[in-house]
C-alpha cells in the first residue's frame, strides 16, 4: 500500500507527462501481481467498493473527531476525502495490509463492520497512506490521471501498441493478471469475446491543396464531417455498449441509444442530439455529455441519437479487411433488415471533381454550419489509427476574427512560469467584453515574447491573472461560433488558437460584437 | 475581572503595545515577522536577536530606541513586570509574561514546540490569561517530523540529479531552519540562495547559528546547477527567476503544504511539511500547561481553538486584531 500511495502523490503532483508515465512504468514493471493489477483498475477508474460511500467514511471519522471541529475543518479544506485523511488523529500504528488485501478486506466487511474496518485501517496508516487510502475507498481519485495515461504507459512498457491493448481491454477484468503476462510476453493475446469489446478507431488526416492533384475523385466518396463525438457502438447477444474515441464506455449517460437499437454487430458513427434526427449544436449535445447518468428530462429536450458511417463487424463477422464500398454495402443491407429509431446512415455526397466537392463544403459550412466534409478512399480497409491515404477530413476555412487580449494566465508544468492562457475579446460599444481563450497556437518565441509583453503591461493581479492593458490584438481562428449564457459577451467561440500576433494593429481596429452575429447565424443554421 | 492588557494588546500600566501594526510610543516585540515588527516605533522592547533583525530589515534607525531584554530577565516598569521566555518560532522569537496586580498574563507570540537549533526553543509558562496564536488551529494540522520531510526531499534530490530543487521557503527563519535541517541530514554541498535570503542567512550565521557554505544562486551557470539546491522565496520559485535552472523540482516548505490539493493549486510538485507553528495538537497542549482560565487566540483559525477551548470548561474568545497576516500566503511566515 506504501508504494501505491507514493505512486498516486508522484501523480497528483508532477506536472510532467512524461514523467507520469515514467511512474506508472516503474510502478506496472516492479510491483507484482495481483497488486499492481489493483492499482490499474483504479487508477482506469474500473475499481468500484461497493459499499463504500461518502456517507459512510463521514460517519466513520465523526465516530472519532469532534462534529463541530470536523465541519470547521471540511470548510478550511473543501475536500471530503482529504479532509477525513488530514484530521485522522495520526497513530501509524502499523502496517496496511497489501493493496491486494485492502481490497478484499473493504469488499467482503458487511456494511455494519465497515467503519470498524475502515477506522483500523486509517489508524495504522501514515499521512499520506491516509490520502491514499480514502481515495482508493471512495474511487474518486482527482489526481489529473486518465485511464488512458496509464494504459499509454502498459504499452509503452511492453511495446505493445496501445491501440491492441484498448482493443482487449474491456473485456478484461481487475487484477488483470492475463493482461499482464501478455504484456510480458509470458502469454498470448487475451482472448475477449468481441461483443464486450472496444475495437481501436480509425482516423483521418487532414487533406492539404497539393494532395489534390494526387488523388482520383473517382476513387473516393465523400460525406458530411459530423459536428458530435465520435462513438462506437458494440451490439452482441450479451447486450448493448457505447464506447467513446478513447474507449471509454458511456452508455450509462445514452439509455435512450443504447436501449433503442436493434441487430448485432459493431458500428462507427457519431452521436448527436437532436428530435427526427435534426442534429442540434455541440453546445447542446455537451450538455449530456461529461454525465455519468442520464436525467429524465434532458433526454426528453434532447434525445440522442448515432449517425452511422462505418461497420466493423456485421453480426458476429469481423468485415474490418473489406474495402469501404464492400463495408458500407454490408452497413446499407443491415439497416434494411433492422429497423431504428435511435440510428440512421450519413449520406453519401455525390460529387464530380474536387473543384465540385469545394463547392459543397462551401455551401454546407455557410448554409448548414457543417464542419467540412469525410473523403475516403472506396478500397481502404478498416485499419485502427491514423493511417495515410485513406481517410481525409477537408474542414471548411477557419473563421477568423481580431480580437484584444484582455487576461493572462500561467500555465502548467514547463509553461508555469510563463503567462501562456490568453483570454480575449471584442468590442461592445466601448468596452470589451470576453469571447474565449486560447494557450496555443503560438511559437516558443512568440510565447518568449507575449510573456514579456504581459509583465510590462500589466494593469491588475488576481491571484495567478493578470489584467493587461487593452492594447494587443490576436487573430483568433475558431471553427464555429455559438450563444452562450456563460460569457459575458453572450457568444462562445468553438476551439479558438492563437492564428496571428497583430502587433501592429491598434486595438480600435479589433471585431465588435455585432461582427460575431454572422458567424453565431452560420452555425445555428 | 479586567484584565491588566487589553484586547488590542496595550498594556495600561506601562503605556506600552505588544506587536502593534501602527507606530507607537512604546511597542513590545515579540519576533521579527513583518506582520509583528514594524518600523516607527518611539521605544521597542525586544530580544536581542530580534533587534538586530529589525536592523538588518529595516535599518538601524527603525526605532526611536531599542530596549534589548535577555530572555528570563524581569524588568520592573511601574508597577508591572515584563519577563522574555523562548517562542522556538524563529531566532530570538519570545513570549511576553507580563504581571501586575496578581495577574499573570502571557502573550504568546507565534511559537512552535519541536525542536529547532534555529531558535531558542520553547518554554511553557503558566498564566492566568493566554493570548495565543492558532496560524494552523484545527485538527487538519498534525504536522509530521521534518526530519522526515528532509529525507523526502534528499531521496527526490538523489533520485534526479539532472534537476535542481528549488524551495519556496520565507527569508526569515524558514530558511534558515530549513538549511539547517538539512545539515542536519547530512546535505554537505553548498546551499544556494536566492538574493532576499542573503542578508538574513548571514546575520543568522553571525548570531551564531551554523548553516555551512551558502552561495549566491545567480549568476551560476545551469549546468552547474544541477543536482543542487536552492533556496528562494515562494514568489520567484515559479516566476522568471526560475528559469535559470536546469528542470527545476518546485518544492516548498509550509505548514500549509500538508493539503495536498493546495499544493496542486500552487504548481508545487514536492510539498515540504515544515511549519514554524504549533499544530492542532500542540496548541491544544500549550493551553493545558499553561493552567489559564482564560484564553484569547488570534491569528489565524480562532473558531475551532475557541471552540475547543470552552468544551475544555475554560474561558475563551477570539481576537480581531488589525494587520496580522493570519493565512501566511505562500510563506506561512
Amino acid at each position: 500500500m506504501k508504494r501505491f500511495a507514493d505512486l498516486l502523490e508522484l501523480l497528483a503532483l508532477t506536472p510532467s507527462r512524461t514523467r507520469k508515465i515514467e511512474a506508472l512504468k516503474r510502478y506496472f514493471a516492479e510491483v507484482p501481481d495481483p497488486d499492481r493489477g489493483i492499482a490499474l483498475a483504479v487508477l482506469t477508474g474500473e475499481m468500484d467498493i461497493r459499499n463504500v460511500k461518502p456517507a459512510l467514511l463521514r460517519e466513520t471519522v465523526l465516530a472519532e473527531v469532534d462534529p463541530t471541529l470536523f465541519a470547521l475543518s471540511y470548510d478550511y479544506v473543501g475536500d471530503l476525502g482529504e479532509t477525513i485523511a488530514l484530521i485522522w488523529p495520526h497513530k501509524a500504528a502499523g502496517e496496511l495490509p497489501s493493496l491486494h488485501a485492502l481490497v478484499e478486506l473493504l469488499n467482503h466487511a458487511s456494511k455494519a463492520e465497515l467503519p470498524k474496518v475502515i477506522g483500523g485501517l486509517l489508524s495504522r496508516a501514515a499521512i499520506h497512506e491516509r490520502w491514499a487510502l480514502v481515495k482508493l475507498a471512495t474511487g474518486a481519485l482527482r489526481i489529473g490521471v486518465s485511464a488512458r495515461l496509464a494504459k499509454t504507459a502498459l504499452a509503452e512498457m511492453s511495446g505493445i501498441d496501445l491501440q491492441e491493448i484498448e482493443e482487449v481491454w474491456h473485456g478484461l477484468k481487475p487484477p488483470y493478471e492475463n493482461l499482464f503476462a501478455w504484456l510480458e510476453g509470458r502469454a498470448g493475446r487475451p482472448e475477449v469475446d468481441h461483443a464486450a469489446r472496444f475495437h481501436p478507431l480509425m482516423l483521418s488526416n487532414p487533406i492539404e491543396d497539393k494532395d489534390f492533384e494526387k488523388l482520383d475523385p473517382r476513387d473516393f466518396s465523400a460525406e458530411w464531417k459530423w459536428d458530435g463525438i465520435r462513438v462506437q457502438i458494440v451490439m452482441g447477444a450479451q447486450g448493448v455498449s457505447m464506447f467513446s474515441r478513447t474507449g471509454d464506455e458511456i452508455s450509462a449517460a445514452f439509455p435512450d441509444v443504447v436501449g433503442n437499437v436493434m441487430g448485432e454487430g459493431v458500428l462507427d458513427g457519431e452521436l448527436l442530439v437532436g428530435h427526427d434526427f435534426e442534429a442540434r449544436s455541440f453546445n447542446d449535445l455537451q450538455q449530456r455529455l461529461n454525465r455519468k447518468v442520464a436525467q429524465g428530462k434532458q433526454m426528453q429536450d434532447l434525445p440522442a441519437f448515432v449517425r452511422v458511417y462505418d461497420m466493423l463487424f456485421d453480426g458476429d463477422e469481423d468485415i474490418r479487411a473489406l474495402g469501404w464500398e464492400g463495408r458500407r454495402a454490408r452497413l446499407d443491407a443491415w439497416f434494411a433488415r433492422n429497423r431504428q429509431t435511435r440510428l440512421d446512415l450519413s449520406e453519401i455526397l455525390p460529387f464530380g471533381d474536387w473543384d465540385d466537392l469545394g463547392r459543397l463544403r462551401r455551401q454546407g459550412a455557410d448554409e448548414h454550419g457543417h464542419e467540412g466534409v469525410m473523403i475516403k478512399l472506396r478500397t481502404a480497409p478498416y485499419v485502427p489509427g491514423r493511417p495515410k491515404g485513406f481517410w481525409y477530413k477537408w474542414k471548411r476555412d477557419p473563421n477568423v476574427v481580431d480580437a484584444v487580449l484582455m487576461y493572462a494566465q500561467r500555465g502548467h508544468g514547463k509553461r508555469s512560469s510563463y503567462y501562456s492562457d490568453y483570454t480575449f475579446g471584442v468590442w461592445k460599444g466601448n468596452e470589451i467584453v470576453p469571447i474565449g481563450k486560447a494557450y496555443f497556437g503560438f511559437t516558443d518565441e512568440e510565447l518568449k515574447q507575449l510573456d514579456k509583453w504581459i509583465r510590462a503591461n500589466t494593469t491588475g493581479s488576481f491571484g495567478p491573472v493578470r489584467e493587461v492593458k487593452k492594447e494587443l490584438v490576436f487573430e483568433v481562428a475558431f471553427d464555429s461560433a455559438q450563444r452562450s449564457g456563460r460569457h459575458k459577451s453572450g457568444v462562445a467561440l468553438r476551439f479558438p488558437r492563437i492564428n496571428r500576433i497583430r502587433w501592429d494593429k491598434p486595438a480600435q481596429e479589433a471585431a465588435r460584437l455585432e461582427d460575431m452575429d454572422a458567424f453565431v447565424g452560420a452555425s445555428q443554421a | 475581572m479586567g484584565f491588566i492588557i487589553d484586547r488590542n494588546l496595550y498594556v495600561p500600566e506601562i503605556d506600552a503595545w505588544i506587536d502593534p501594526s501602527e507606530p507607537r510610543a512604546r511597542a513590545i516585540i515579540t519576533h521579527g515577522h513583518a506582520d509583528h515588527a514594524r518600523s516607527g516605533h518611539g521605544a521597542v522592547l525586544a530580544t536581542p536577536d530580534t533587534i538586530e533583525i529589525m536592523k538588518v530589515r529595516y535599518g538601524e534607525d527603525c526605532a526611536g530606541r531599542f530596549e534589548p531584554l535577555d530572555f528570563h530577565e524581569p524588568l520592573k516598569i511601574n508597577g508591572a513586570t515584563v519577563t522574555f521566555f523562548p517562542a522556538g518560532h524563529i531566532l530570538g522569537s519570545a513570549q511576553v509574561l507580563i504581571e501586575a496586580e496578581g495577574q499573570r498574563v502571557v502573550v504568546t507570540g507565534d511559537y512552535k514546540r519541536l525542536r529547532d537549533r534555529t531558535a531558542q526553543p520553547y518554554e511553557p509558562v503558566s498564566c492566568d490569561l493566554l493570548i495565543t496564536e492558532a496560524t494552523f488551529g484545527l485538527p487538519v494540522f498534525q504536522h509530521p517530523d521534518p526530519r522526515d520531510e528532509i529525507a523526502r526531499l534528499l531521496k527526490s534530490v538523489a533520485a534526479q540529479p539532472e534537476r535542481s530543487h528549488l524551495i519556496g521557503c520565507y527569508a526569515l527563519g524558514k530558511a534558515q531552519r530549513v538549511i539547517a535541517l538539512l545539515r542536519d541530514a547530512g546535505w554537505n554541498k553548498p546551499i544556494y540562495l536566492h538574493g532576499a535570503m542573503i542578508r538574513l542567512c548571514a546575520l543568522y550565521q553571525a548570531l551564531g547559528v551554523e548553516l555551512g557554505e551558502l552561495l549566491p544562486a545567480t549568476g551560476m551557470g545551469k549546468a552547474e546547477m544541477m543536482g543542487q539546491i536552492v533556496i528562494a522565496p515562494p514568489s520567484a520559485i515559479r516566476d522568471l527567476w526560475s528559469r535559470r535552472f536546469p528542470d527545476p523540482v518546485v518544492c516548498q516548505a509550509s505548514g500549509w503544504m500538508s493539503v495536498k490539493q493546495r499544493a496542486r493549486q500552487a504548481l508545487v510538485e514536492l510539498p515540504l511539511v515544515i511549519s514554524d507553528h504549533c499544530d492542532w495538537d500542540e496548541l491544544n497542549v500549550s493551553v493545558l500547561e499553561s493552567g489559564a482560565e482564560t484564553v484569547w487566540v488570534t491569528h489565524g483559525r480562532e473558531d475551532a481553538l475557541v471552540y475547543w477551548c470552552k468544551s475544555q470548561g475554560l474561558k475563551a474568545e477570539p481576537l480581531a486584531l488589525p494587520g496580522l497576516d493570519d493565512d501566511g500566503g505562500e510563506g506561512g511566515e
